[in-house]
């Protein structure tokens, strides 16, 4: 997806000689007794389109509006390219933010919500002509360059808020929940367009959203944040697929969680789970201690469902449909195990529904690899 | 309540009768040709031309007219600052007070306001005269500039003025280009208001003004005394049309406000 120009892969938080654009060195911010950010440390590098992805209340919007300024840490650092913001006021901040609300002013048309910016910093009058019809021809927004804010539509106005927070080619572009608003058709063309833009303008992005299918389509790497810490930033295949704890499993995609004792098994951990079932193979990104309680976290669409008993593989369970949520291209089947326990497991529907398989009630064998399921230290 | 039945036209009636039925004769009398005010005696416009002779009301008209004015000016400012701090500036020590006592003067007798501000003025040694009303008129009025401003600026998104901010405002900058023309209807509601009222003032500015000035109520209420003369009939009716003419524009614009915001919320 983030490419450069060479064709090698976009990822400066790997080259240790990339300077990171901003960088929060023990940032912590309290509101009276409450503790919204705490001891907080990260790099966010340019060009990239960061995401901080999180449930409400964990402190992303906070640790957004720092960066723009309308909250200074209680302590700590924050720099951009290198230099301490905290005595910069927003005015000052080679930063623009686009508003949850968009914000757009309602007296001002289109044209001059976009020219706002420039105007203030006396920008010569061509040049600022120039700037606004380019961001108008980016957002596709030319035709109404001269209605108001309110005779255009939710999709419209996302897009001068956009328009706008762009002309002053800012380092840091904020983006606080911006498709909240949209329906869900227009919110992932909008996403597309919003890589696209962010690919051709090359300024970096923060984007806040508590949607993390968002989060995985529009960035390159995802912070996920939970009572004002970091729980994992990497990028969105990393934090699928080797989530580093049940919170962060959870959080992201549909999984299912299987508790029990961790022992290790060579380069696999095995989970003894339930009495008289053999115990469940899966790997671990990292070490733990055998006897300890840990979890299995397994995704529903690496879960194989048949009427046979599966002679290749290990983790192999049976139970019977206790439900099925068909969603057109996948149906996500709820097997109901001896135990109690109820496993999700979804199949692509590349057939017709007439053709389906299997039906409520009947008796199903759920299996999957040992390297499709994580153990998580609890 | 959705047929318009005898019942309601006739609540409707007596109604409205109670309300303008004084004023409408008051209008009717002014244009009579009798001397006797409660004669008729045919339609004249002639105590409009007498009126306009009289120069003791004529004066009275522009002592009232510049205080309108000024004080209108003076109380949309401080009301609007005072909405501004109270609904803005977040939480600091004694700002229920505050909102509180900003609001006091609207229940307050005006008779007690009058006489306060008489002891102020007499005991900071200031002649009574034009610049006593005004500082008098000012007082009372604010209130309701800041009332009118107030509830416009606490539906007013904040993030408005943040963007600004962002986009490289400084904070006076803010208020001037985004704040100011987005609650410009309700600031000027709030200043017709401030004028009508001060236009129709009789019991403070009977408290605070000197031999020097007299406002029109003022001077109509003493005449008054001497008897009802059509004159007096023919001025109100003026001042009936100018206060009108003020209410309704205030209650319009902010109707019309209303709408707007509306539309710019609808998405």
């Amino acid at each position: 997806m983030n490419q450069d120009t060479s064709g090698k892969e976009f990822a400066p938080w790997n080259d240790a000689s990339e300077k990171p654009l901003i960088t929060f060195k023990n940032v912590t911010k309290k509101f009276g007794e409450f503790v919204a950010i705490s001891d907080l440390n990260l790099d966010i590098y340019a060009r990239e389109f960061f995401a901080l992805l999180g449930p409400s209340g964990c402190g992303k919007t906070t640790l957004m509006r720092m960066l723009a300024g309308f909250e200074a840490p209680t302590s700590g650092v924050i720099e951009l390219a290198g230099q301490d913001i905290a005595a910069i006021p927003p005015n000052k901040r080679e930063v623009n933010m686009m508003f949850q609300s968009y914000a757009l002013f309602p007296h001002l048309n289109i044209w001059d919500n976009i020219a706002f910016g420039l105007r203030r910093e006396k920008m010569p009058k061509d040049q600022m002509e120039a700037r606004v019809e380019e961001m108008l021809r980016l957002t596709k927004m030319e035709k109404f360059a001269r209605r108001k804010p309110h005779q255009v539509s939710g999709g419209q106005r996302q897009r001068v808020a956009l328009a706008r927070s762009l002309a002053k080619a800012p380092k840091l572009l904020l983006l606080d929940e911006p498709l909240g608003a949209l329906d869900a058709k227009l919110r992932q063309d909008t996403q597309f367009e919003l890589m696209d833009i962010q690919e051709s303008t090359g300024t970096t992005f923060v984007i806040v959203t508590h949607d993390q299918e968002e989060a995985m389509t529009v960035a390159s790497r995802v912070a996920v944040m939970d009572h004002g810490k970091l729980v994992q930033v990497d990028t969105p295949d990393v934090i699928y697929e080797t989530p580093n704890s049940v919170y962060v499993a959870d959080f992201i995609g549909d999984v299912n969680i299987i508790e029990g004792t961790a022992e290790a098994n060579g380069d696999s951990v095995a989970l003894t789970w339930t009495e008289g079932q053999p115990a469940l193979i899966g790997s671990a990104n990292q070490p733990i201690a055998k006897g300890a309680s840990a979890a299995m976290a397994i995704r529903p669409e690496k879960i194989a469902i048949s009427s046979e008993k599966p002679t290749d593989r290990t983790n192999v369970l049976q139970g019977k449909v206790l439900d099925i949520a068909y969603l057109g291209n996948i149906s996500t089947y709820h097997v109901q195990l001896d135990n109690g326990t109820v496993i999700k497991a979804q199949i692509a529907n590349t057939r017709r529904i007439a053709r389906r398989n299997f039906t409520w009630e009947d008796p199903v064998w759920l299996s999957w690899t040992d390297t499709a399921g994580i153990v998580l230290a609890v | 309540m959705r047929r318009f039945s005898w019942f309601n036209a006739t609540s409707l009636t007596i109604g409205f009768a109670f309300l303008y039925l004084p004023m409408l004769i008051l209008v009717i009398y002014s244009f009579n040709e009798s001397k006797l005010v409660t004669v008729w005696a045919g339609f004249s416009t002639k105590w409009y031309g007498e009126l306009f002779r009289n120069e003791a009301f004529l004066d009275a008209a522009y002592v009232t007219l510049r205080v309108a004015i000024f004080s209108s000016l003076l109380a949309t400012v401080l009301g609007t600052m005072a909405a501004y701090v109270l609904v803005r500036a977040g939480r600091f020590p004694g700002r229920t007070l505050f909102s509180g006592m900003i609001y006091a003067p609207l229940v307050m007798p005006e008779v007690i306001t009058g006489l306060s501000l008489l002891l102020l003025f007499i005991s900071l040694g200031l002649d009574r005269g034009v610049l006593t009303i005004v500082l008098a008129h000012t007082t009372f009025s604010m209130c309701f500039v800041s009332v009118v401003v107030s509830a416009r600026l606490a539906s007013f998104d904040q993030s408005l003025e943040e963007a600004a901010l962002d986009l490289g405002c400084t904070p006076f900058e803010a208020f001037r280009l985004v704040t100011l023309p987005v609650i410009a209807p309700a600031v000027i509601s709030g200043w017709l208001l401030a004028f009508t009222l001060s236009l129709d003032d009789l019991v403070i500015a009977s408290f605070t003004s000197g031999p020097s000035a007299t406002t029109l109520p003022i001077k109509i209420w003493s005449s008054i005394r001497l008897g009802v003369s059509p004159e007096i009939n023919a001025l109100s009716t003026i001042l009936i049309a100018i206060v009108a003419t003020g209410v309704i524009s205030a209650s319009l614009i902010s109707k019309r406000a209303a709408m707007q915001r509306d539309l710019d919320s609808k998405t």
